[in-house]
């Protein structure tokens, strides 16, 4: 074997509540953490009270041991250990952003925060519930009155779900619950549509994923309130893989929501899910994500979604947060009339290369794509969009409409637009359109000669920028998403 | 009879001049605009109206400028726009920016508040705006519409007198409101302006035609030439020489006071 990871050793860590050695450590690690002017307001952190954690770095003891510890089928464990050979053999991709620093020696594959499964509030540990609230998940929660699946660190320990919905049939679980409770299920779909050679990070996830979610609708069913989950990378240096499987059966319909806010850590973390959704025939599955890492994480995604006939899939994504986020969901359009939609809207500050984009496939007749981006550089931040629309032979009547701009803050932003096409049916119809423009002073001197102030000028200017996709967004997300953004536009102009 | 305190100050210019990459284009005007009248500035292109207005507001590509303009005790020379908004400074502009994806309630209701105005709910703000918006013949669901997205000159006109109507400046300058309206908007925005003259509101008019000032009429009138201000007289007699003799007759004109 070509590459070798030493630290292999699993150890148990116990640490004693707040006062903990991590928790010190962790403050001593970035000492100008409130000096900052970046400073990230959801950088706060719980001292790491976990149960398990294995060492750092990678081995096929640790893949092995990930399994046992989940009492796993053997099935799940050998394509753990398939994948673990294949992300080996896997070079790093050198056709986007620069992951060279990565450092597959320094993360921790799989914490364990506490020993059971928590069902209701009241269960959940403190400081875990801490953390929940500052994240505003009871509010969610109560506005919501919904399933809401949390995942802190590598599983979930907060899990509710309305119990009309179960007697619809209704599964929302964690991964590895389903695993354990739906193994038929799981077994048929986990995979298919991203196998571990898909690429490096797809295999790195399937050999070590840990939580995520898991959703089943059966047919016929509509889930008319949203479906929500929260991740959370709490352990430093702590990758997330978590696996995400959305079935979809013939004629339901379901909202699946999912935020990630992370906490500021001074060295690199990784986060690579997968994410598989299937939309069956007609089919309405809409997945939507604000995703919000801090400046230091790989964000490596991928997410895939096949739609049949007459199904719909829409991908609703928000980018802010990250070092290099590569992300790029797509649609597989297999049946006649499938549609797909995806909006997705990326901010990139200083330091930050957000690379995030969208890819439609079309392979039946009369299938239907529309794809949104918008993007927005700060400071020396880059944003870009990186697109594929693909049209197979017989995919008569297929149309498709690819809209990207990009809006640029400052002398120094950076936009880039990859749009690829691959168009082998002749009767199809293809748009695409583009646009780039910088926040004028025209625009600024005209806001604040009514009064409004430079920074909150700029940031009317952003929002109404990024308002096709914030109308999409359930109310209690485009607020999150609009505090964010806020954020991230501190001092950004003047 | 004018109660409001706001409106006791006039907005005093003293020699004021503006250039723009190094070339004078107004050239010291010096002009008092008393609360509650209506001044009207005309002359040809290029002889420095709009740049005078953009000065006083604060443009950023106007920020060379020499001379003074206060309201009362505030420097507005020395201010950001956003500060001489809320010193009581409104601009009309012959180009109003659009901003894609903010509605033009949301905009004007930050806007109302930024300048220090008791909080009003969005549903109070947005009768009153719909009543603002129907009253300059403007349909009221223009309310909603991302601000001056797709609107066309006349309506960008109007909206803009609807926002100076809701943020009721001590002063406002507005430069060639009247272009682009047809008779009934022309009347409109001219009747809008004149209420507003009457809340106290002062006003400095640039324009090219003497229309609307018919429908005001103004307190005086000031022709400009070559950064300038070559003639002042009350009431609309420079309006009527000019429509007699043209702008040629004025250009090269020393100052002269009424």
């Amino acid at each position: 074997m070509k590459e070798s990871y030493p630290n292999t050793n699993v150890e148990n860590v116990t640490t004693a509540g707040a006062t903990g050695v991590s928790a010190e450590q962790d403050i001593s690690v970035n000492p100008d953490l409130t000096t900052q002017s970046d400073e990230y307001r959801y950088g706060f952190h719980d001292p790491e009270n976990y149960v398990f954690r294995s060492g750092k770095g990678l081995s096929r003891e640790i893949v092995e041991e990930i399994s046992r510890r989940k009492q796993e089928p053997q099935w799940m464990l050998e394509r753990r250990l398939e994948a673990y050979e294949i992300f080996l053999s896997k070079p790093m991709p050198t056709w986007g952003p620069d992951l060279s620093a990565i450092d597959f020696n320094e993360i921790f594959y799989f914490i364990k925060p506490s020993e059971k499964q928590e069902r209701s509030w009241d269960d959940v540990p403190d400081d875990i519930k801490n953390t929940f609230e500052r994240l505003g998940i009871p509010e969610a929660e109560r506005k919501f009155l919904a399933g809401a699946g949390a995942q802190y660190e590598s599983e979930s320990v907060y899990h509710n779900l309305k119990e009309e919905w179960e007697e619809k049939g209704v599964i929302f679980a964690d991964m590895d619950t389903a695993l354990r409770e739906h193994p038929e299920i799981v077994k048929r779909h986990f995979g298919k549509l991203i196998p571990a050679g898909d690429n490096k990070f797809a295999a790195l996830n399937t050999a070590v994923w840990s939580g995520g979610s898991f959703v089943f609708i059966p047919a016929g069913v509509t889930v008319d309130i949203p479906l929500q989950a929260y991740f959370r990378i709490n352990a430093k240096n702590m990758g997330q893989f978590e696996r995400t499987l959305i079935i979809g059966e013939p004629g339901s319909s379901v909202h699946y929501v999912e935020g990630c806010t992370a906490p500021t850590y001074s060295s690199n973390s990784l986060h690579a899910a997968v994410v598989e959704v299937i939309a069956m025939e007609g089919a309405r599955v809409r997945y939507t994500t604000i995703q919000n890492w801090s400046h230091n994480v790989y964000n490596l995604v991928t997410k895939r979604a096949v739609a049949y006939e007459n199904a719909t899939m829409e991908w609703v994504d928000g980018n802010l947060g990250s070092k290099i986020t590569m992300k790029y969901p797509s649609v597989f359009l297999l049946g006649r009339n499938a549609h797909a939609e995806i909006l997705s809207v990326a901010m990139a500050g200083d330091g930050q290369h957000i690379d995030a984009g969208a890819k439609a496939i079309h392979a039946a007749p009369g299938t239907t794509s529309s794809i949104v981006s918008k993007s927005i550089s700060k400071g020396v931040g880059r944003a870009g969009y990186r697109g594929l629309i693909q049209v197979e032979p017989g995919s008569v009547g297929a149309k498709s409409g690819v809209r990207c701009d990009a809006l640029i803050l400052g002398e120094q932003g950076r936009s880039d637009t990859y749009p690829y096409m691959d168009i082998r049916e002749e009767e199809s119809n293809i748009e695409h359109e583009a646009s780039v423009s910088k926040v004028g002073e025209e625009q600024l001197f005209y806001l604040m000669s009514r009064g409004i102030s430079e920074d909150e000028a700029a940031l009317m200017i952003v929002n109404g920028f990024i308002e096709p996709i914030m109308k999409e967004l359930p109310m209690e997300y485009a607020v999150e998403l609009n505090t964010l953004i806020a954020l991230e536009m501190e001092g950004s102009v003047g | 009879m004018i109660q409001d305190k706001r409106f006791e100050e006039p907005l005093v210019i003293d020699s004021l001049r503006v250039r723009i990459e190094g070339k004078e284009v107004v050239r010291g005007v010096s002009l008092t605009v008393e609360p509650g009248t209506v001044h009207a500035l005309m002359g040809p292109n290029g002889t420095g109206k709009s740049s005078l207005a953009l000065a006083l507001m604060g443009h950023p590509r106007y920020d060379d400028v020499e001379g003074t303009a206060r309201i009362g005790d505030a420097e507005l020379l020395e201010m950001s726009p956003d500060e001489r908004a809320r010193a009581g400074l409104f601009l009309a502009m012959q180009y109003p920016s659009e901003i894609p994806g903010v509605p033009v309630a949301d905009f004007l209701r930050t806007a109302f508040h930024a300048l220090g105005n008791k909080k009003v709910s969005q549903i109070a703000f947005r009768k009153s705006l719909e009543e603002e918006m129907q009253a300059l013949g403007m349909d009221p669901s223009f309310a909603t519409r991302y601000l001056n997205e797709g609107f066309s000159g006349g309506e960008k006109k109007r909206s803009e007198i609807v926002q100076a109507r809701t943020l009721k400046p001590r002063f406002a300058i507005l430069d060639e409101i009247d272009s682009g309206l047809d008779i009934d908007a022309l009347k409109a925005v001219a009747h809008g302006i004149g209420e507003m003259r009457a809340g106290g509101t002062g006003i400095l008019i640039i324009t090219h035609y003497r229309r609307v000032l018919d429908h005001l009429p103004p307190d005086h009138v000031h022709i400009m030439a070559g950064g300038r201000i070559v003639r002042s007289a009350p009431g609309l007699q420079l309006a009527e020489e000019l429509e007699a003799d043209g702008y040629e007759a004025f250009v090269g004109e020393e100052v002269s006071t009424s």
